[in-house]
C-alpha cells in the first residue's frame, strides 16, 4: 500500500487546533521594539530628537548596508543602511528605533521621538515616475528612477507584426496589493550573558538565508547566530527578503544584552512591510487569418518602491514578466521591454504568483478581446494556440515539459458546461438586472526551479537546492531534517508519505525538522512553490538510500543477497517468502550490534542527499462565472472551477488546500484589494476597513479537477502547486466580468475590478454621465 | 513620562477563563487580549489586526464570540471567558469543532484558527440548527489567508449536522 496519492490528515493540525502553537508573538520575556517611520514619502532629514536609536548608532557600531545584487548592466546596485540615513523615501521608512519595557511603553517613547524631515517632492505611480524632471528616489545613484530594464527581441518580430491578419493593442493594468499574512511580521532575539551566541526566532520563510546576511551586516560568524522560524502565521512572500527590522533586533539584543521583541502591526503591516503587482503591460499581438498568435510585442513596466528585496531584487516582476510573457502558447516572434521604476512607496517582494497572476492577466485578455475580431469564441482560441508538442521551448528559451494545457481547458468547458452557460446569460440579456458572464484562464505555472534559473536571472545569490538528511534512530523512527522551511503548507505531512513510501514505514514514525538553522542542513526555505519538488525530491533520495542501507543490514541478519529484501509494513522481507525481521529490530542492530554489520560497513542508519532541478510548469485552467449589476458595479463570483495538472499529488487534500487558497487571494486580487497611495506618496490603505481581504461572503465553493502528468523533470514526478491559484484566478474573474457587460461594449482591463472602476467602464461604454 | 492618567494605574482584576480564576493587575487601558496573552498565558489567543476585523482574537464571553483586541480587561471581570486552550476536554480529547477542522483541512498556518473555532462554537451552542446560508453568513465574522474559507464551513457544518442528527 503507497502512502503516497492518499490524504491523510496532517501531524501539524492537533498543536496548532489546541492553541499552543509558538508563534513569534507568544514567545514573550522580551522589551518592545518599535520604529518611529517617516511620515511623508520623500524628505530630508534632519534633526532627531528623543529615546531612539538611529543610523549613527548602527553606523557607529560598523553595521553593514544590504545590496541586493543582479550582475547585469542595466541594474542600479545599491547600498541599503538598516535605518534611513540623510533621506527618507517612502511613508513607513524606519528612521529611528525605541525600546520599552512593554508594548505600550515603547509606543509612548516612540511618540516622544521628534524627526525633522524637510519634505521634497515626490514620485508616485509609474507615469510620475517616468516623466521628464521626476523627483529621483536615489538621485545620488541614477539619474532617472528606472533600476533595471530589459530588453530582447526575436529576429523577424516587425515584419512578423507588418504581415500580421489581425493586430490587436491591448493596454493592462494590475493594482498594487499585499500578501497580508494574517500574523504580520515580528523577530525576537536573546543573547547569551556568556559566549555571546544569539538566538533569532523570526516570522520568516527563509530562516538560512536570513542568518547569512544578518551576520554579515553585524560582522559575526554564522556559527554565533541561531535563526529559528517558529509557526508562521502565513508568509505568501511577503516573509522571503530580509526584513530591516529582524537584522536591527538582533543588533539591539548584542547591544543592549536584554531580549528583545518586534511585534509588527497591521498598520505597520499594511504601510511599511513589502507590497507587491503593481504593473502595467501595454501589448501589440500579431495573429494570422487562423487565429494563430505568431507576434507579440510588449511593454512591461513595474513599480518596485523604493528599495530593492534581499536577496530576490527588484528585478523580479520585471524580469519575471520578460521571460514568462509569452506563458503557455506557441509563439514564435517575441519582443519585449520591461523596465522596473522606483517611486516613493513602499518596497516590493515576491507576493504570491509573483509576476504571473498580472502576466497572466495580460496575455488571457489579449486572447479574449483577439478572439470575437478573429470571428472566434474563446475556447477556440485558446485550442488553437496553446502549447501541445512537448517539451516546448519558448521564445525566451524557457523548456516546458509535458503539460496538458488544452486538456486541461476541454475538460473544464465540458465540466461548466458552457453551453447551458450561453442560454441562461441570453436569458438574462433581455431580462435586466445583474448579469452572468464567465471568464476562462489558461495558464501555466513555472515551478521548482533550482540553482541554474536564478543564475539565468544573474542573481548576486542563487537560492537553488534543498538538502536534507536522514537518519532512523534505534527505536526505529525516522528523522527528516530540511533546509526547507514550512509554515502551514503541510509539508511535514506530505515528506512523512513519501519516507514512509521509500523506507516501509509509518508516516507517524517520521518525524520532520525544520525551520531552524541549528538542527538543519542549509538550504533556502518555503517560496516559489518549490518546497515539494525541492525538498520533497531530495527527501525521496535520500529515503531511497536509507532503504540501501537498511537493505544491506537486512541482508546480513537474514542471510539473504541485499536485492531480494523488500521493505513494507515496518518489515524486512526475503521476497517471495515470510522470512523477516522488523525494520525496528534492524534499526536496533544498526547502533547497538555493529558487529553484525557487514565487514567496513559505517554504524548507525543516516544519509544525506540534495536536489537541484531545473524546474518544470503545472499548468492550469480556471473558469470564473459572475454576476455583475450594471447598475452598482458589485461582481459576484457564483462559481469557480479549477482543473489542475501539479503532476504527481502526493497528498490530494493538501494540494486542494493550496488550490482553494490561492484562487481566493487571486479573486481578491481581480475584486477587492488594492494599496492606494494619493498623489503625494500618503498611503490610504492602512487598515483592514480600507484595505479589504475577502471573507466567507465573497466567494464561492471552489470544484477543482485533476490530471496528473508525471514529470520526467522531477524525481517524485511531482510539480509545484502554491501559486497557481493566486496565478490563474484574477484573469479569470475579469474575462467574466467582461463577458457580463460585452453586450454593452465594456471593455475592462484593470485590476482589481472595484465597483468604481465596474462603472466607470460601463459608463464609457454607453456614453452615461457620471451620477 | 509627563502625566500619569487614571488609564495607565493598574488596578486589580480577576478574569474567570476557562473555569479558573486569574488575578492579574491590568491598566484600565489594556484590552483582554493583551491580558490573557501575557498575563494569563494564554497564547492561544492571537493578533492578528487589533482594530476588530480579522477575528482571530476572538473569544466566547458568557457564551457570545467577542473580540478580544476591542474589549478592556476590566470590561470581563465577572463574565465568564472562554478561550482555545479550553475548547478540548481535561483529558484532551479534541473538541468535536476540533476534530472536525483536523478532518476538512480546515487550517493551514493556523493562526487564525483559535478565533475561528470560538467563533464557531459560540455559533453552534446558541443556535444549533443555524441554516447554511446563516452559518456563512455567521462565518463571514473572521478572517482567513491560507483556506479559501471552504473546508472550514464544510467542517463547521459537519459539526452541526452531527450534533443534529
Amino acid at each position: 500500500m503507497s502512502w503516497v496519492g492518499r490524504s491523510i490528515r496532517r501531524v501539524e493540525d492537533p498543536t496548532l487546533l489546541r492553541g499552543a502553537g509558538m508563534f513569534v508573538g507568544d514567545i514573550g520575556g522580551a522589551a518592545a521594539v518599535r520604529f518611529v517611520r517617516s511620515p511623508v514619502a520623500s524628505g530630508l532629514i534632519g534633526a532627531v530628537r528623543g529615546p531612539a536609536y538611529t543610523i549613527e548608532d548602527l553606523d557607529a557600531d560598523g553595521v553593514g548596508t544590504i545590496e541586493a545584487v543582479l550582475h547585469r548592466p542595466d541594474y542600479v546596485r545599491l547600498a541599503q543602511p538598516l535605518l534611513a540615513r540623510e533621506r527618507v523615501r517612502y511613508v513607513g521608512e524606519p528612521v529611528a528605533v525605541v525600546v520599552g519595557d512593554t508594548a505600550a511603553e515603547a509606543e509612548d517613547l516612540a511618540e516622544q521621538v521628534e524627526l525633522d524631515i524637510e519634505p521634497l517632492p515626490a514620485a508616485v505611480g509609474i507615469d510620475g515616475a517616468l516623466a521628464t524632471g521626476a523627483p529621483l528616489v536615489h538621485p545620488d545613484e541614477s539619474d532617472s528612477n528606472v533600476m533595471v530594464a530589459g530588453e530582447m527581441a526575436t529576429p523577424g518580430l516587425a515584419e512578423a507584426l507588418d504581415r500580421a491578419h489581425a493586430v490587436v493593442d491591448l493596454e493592462i493594468v494590475s493594482g498594487r496589493q499585499a500578501a497580508l499574512p494574517l500574523e504580520a511580521r515580528g523577530s525576537h532575539a536573546v543573547t547569551e550573558r556568556f559566549g555571546g551566541r544569539t538566538t533569532l526566532h523570526a516570522s520568516i520563510q527563509a530562516p538560512h538565508m536570513v542568518r547569512t546576511v544578518i551576520c554579515d551586516l553585524l560582522g559575526m560568524p554564522e556559527a554565533d547566530l541561531r535563526v529559528v522560524a517558529p509557526d508562521v502565521g502565513g508568509a505568501f512572500g511577503q516573509k522571503l527578503p530580509l526584513a530591516r527590522e529582524d537584522a536591527i533586533v538582533v543588533w539591539l539584543s548584542r547591544r543592549l544584552g536584554r531580549p528583545v521583541a518586534w511585534i509588527e502591526d497591521r498598520n505597520e503591516n499594511l504601510m511599511a512591510s513589502w507590497h507587491s503587482r503593481e504593473q502595467r503591460y501595454r501589448l501589440r499581438a500579431g495573429f494570422d487569418a487562423e487565429a494563430h498568435l505568431e507576434s507579440l510585442q510588449a511593454d512591461v513596466v513595474a513599480n518596485v518602491g523604493a528599495w530593492p528585496c534581499y536577496p530576490i531584487t527588484w528585478g523580479v516582476e520585471p524580469l519575471m514578466a520578460l521571460a514568462e510573457l509569452p506563458g503557455p502558447y506557441t509563439l514564435e516572434h517575441y519582443g519585449v521591454r520591461s523596465r522596473g521604476v522606483a517611486t516613493h512607496t513602499c518596497p516590493m517582494s515576491p507576493y504570491r504568483g509573483v509576476s504571473r497572476p498580472a502576466i497572466t492577466l495580460a496575455l488571457e485578455r489579449l486572447m479574449d478581446v483577439a478572439a470575437p475580431r478573429l470571428g472566434l469564441d474563446p475556447v477556440e482560441i485558446r485550442r488553437r494556440n496553446l502549447q501541445s508538442d512537448f517539451p516546448h521551448t519558448s521564445p525566451t528559451g524557457l523548456r516546458h515539459d509535458e503539460g496538458t494545457y488544452r486538456e486541461a481547458m476541454e475538460l473544464a468547458v465540458r465540466h461548466v458546461d458552457l453551453g447551458a452557460f450561453r442560454s441562461r446569460q441570453h436569458a438574462a440579456r433581455s431580462a435586466g438586472g445583474p448579469q452572468p458572464g464567465i471568464g476562462i484562464c489558461t495558464f501555466s505555472e513555472r515551478t521548482g526551479y533550482g540553482t541554474p534559473a536564478f543564475a539565468a536571472r544573474a542573481m548576486g545569490v542563487t537560492p537553488g537546492y534543498e538538502n536534507v538528511e536522514l537518519s532512523m534512530d534505534p527505536s526505529g523512527y525516522v528523522t527528516a531534517r530540511i533546509g526547507a522551511s514550512p509554515h502551514g503548507q503541510g509539508l511535514e505531512t506530505a515528506l512523512s508519505q513519501i519516507v514512509a513510501d521509500e523506507v516501509g514505514t509509518d508516516p507517524g514514525r517520521v518525524r520532520v525538522v525544520a525551520s531552524d538553522t541549528d538542527r538543519t542542513p542549509y538550504g533556502w526555505g518555503s517560496f516559489a512553490s518549490r518546497a515539494m519538488v525541492l525538498a520533497g525530491g531530495a527527501t525521496y533520495l535520500a529515503a531511497q538510500q536509507l532503504a540501501t542501507q537498511l537493505g544491506s543490514v537486512a541482508a546480513e541478519v537474514l542471510e539473504a543477497a541485499a536485492d531480494d529484501i523488500v521493505l513494507a509494513d515496518g518489515r524486512a522481507t526475503v521476497a517471495g517468502t515470510s522470512v523477516g525481521v522488523d525494520i525496528a529490530d534492524l534499526a536496533r542492530i544498526a547502533h547497538h550490534h555493529t558487529q553484525r554489520l557487514p565487514a567496513g560497513a559505517m554504524p548507525g542508519l543516516a544519509v544525506q542527499a540534495g536536489y537541484d532541478p531545473a524546474g518544470t510548469f503545472s499548468n492550469a485552467c480556471h473558469v470564473a462565472e459572475v454576476d455583475v449589476d450594471p447598475d452598482t458595479g458589485g461582481v459576484s463570483v457564483r462559481r469557480f472551477v479549477v482543473v489542475e495538472d501539479a503532476g504527481r499529488l502526493i497528498n490530494p487534500m493538501i494540494v486542494d488546500g493550496q488550490i482553494r487558497g490561492g484562487v481566493v487571494q487571486g479573486i481578491a486580487n481581480a475584486l477587492l484589494e488594492e494599496i492606494v497611495y494619493d498623489e503625494d506618496g500618503n498611503i490610504l490603505t492602512t487598515s483592514l476597513m480600507d484595505y479589504l481581504p475577502p471573507t466567507v461572503a465573497e466567494i464561492p465553493d471552489i470544484e477543482i479537477l485533476h490530471l496528473e502528468t508525471l514529470s520526467d523533470a522531477t524525481v517524485t514526478g511531482a510539480k509545484g502547486v502554491g501559486e497557481g491559484g493566486t496565478i490563474g484566478a484574477p484573469a479569470a474573474v475579469l474575462n467574466a466580468v467582461n463577458d457580463a457587460l460585452a453586450h454593452l461594449g465594456v471593455e475592462l482591463n484593470e485590476m482589481p475590478a472595484t465597483p468604481e472602476r465596474v462603472r466607470e467602464a460601463v459608463r464609457t461604454a454607453t456614453g452615461t454621465p457620471a451620477g | 513620562m509627563t502625566e500619569i492618567s487614571p488609564a495607565d494605574v493598574a488596578v486589580p482584576v480577576v478574569l474567570r477563563v476557562n473555569g479558573t480564576d486569574h488575578r492579574v493587575s491590568a491598566e484600565p487601558r489594556r484590552t483582554l487580549a493583551d491580558t490573557l496573552r501575557e498575563d494569563c498565558g494564554l497564547t492561544g489567543t492571537h493578533l492578528g489586526c487589533e482594530h476588530g476585523v480579522c477575528g482571530a482574537c476572538t473569544v466566547l464571553l458568557d457564551g457570545e464570540p467577542v473580540r478580544s483586541c476591542l474589549l478592556f480587561a476590566v470590561q470581563a471581570q465577572g463574565a465568564e471567558i472562554r478561550t482555545v486552550e479550553g475548547l478540548a476536554g481535561d483529558d484532551g480529547t479534541l473538541h468535536p469543532l476540533q476534530e472536525a477542522f483536523w478532518r476538512h483541512h480546515g487550517l493551514q498556518c493556523g493562526f487564525c484558527t483559535p478565533g475561528f473555532l470560538m467563533l464557531s462554537a459560540g455559533v453552534l451552542e446558541t443556535r444549533p440548527d443555524i441554516g447554511d446560508d446563516e452559518l456563512r453568513e455567521a462565518l463571514s465574522s473572521n478572517l482567513c489567508r491560507c483556506t479559501g474559507y471552504q473546508t472550514i464551513v464544510e467542517a463547521v457544518r459537519s459539526v452541526r449536522d452531527a450534533a443534529g442528527a
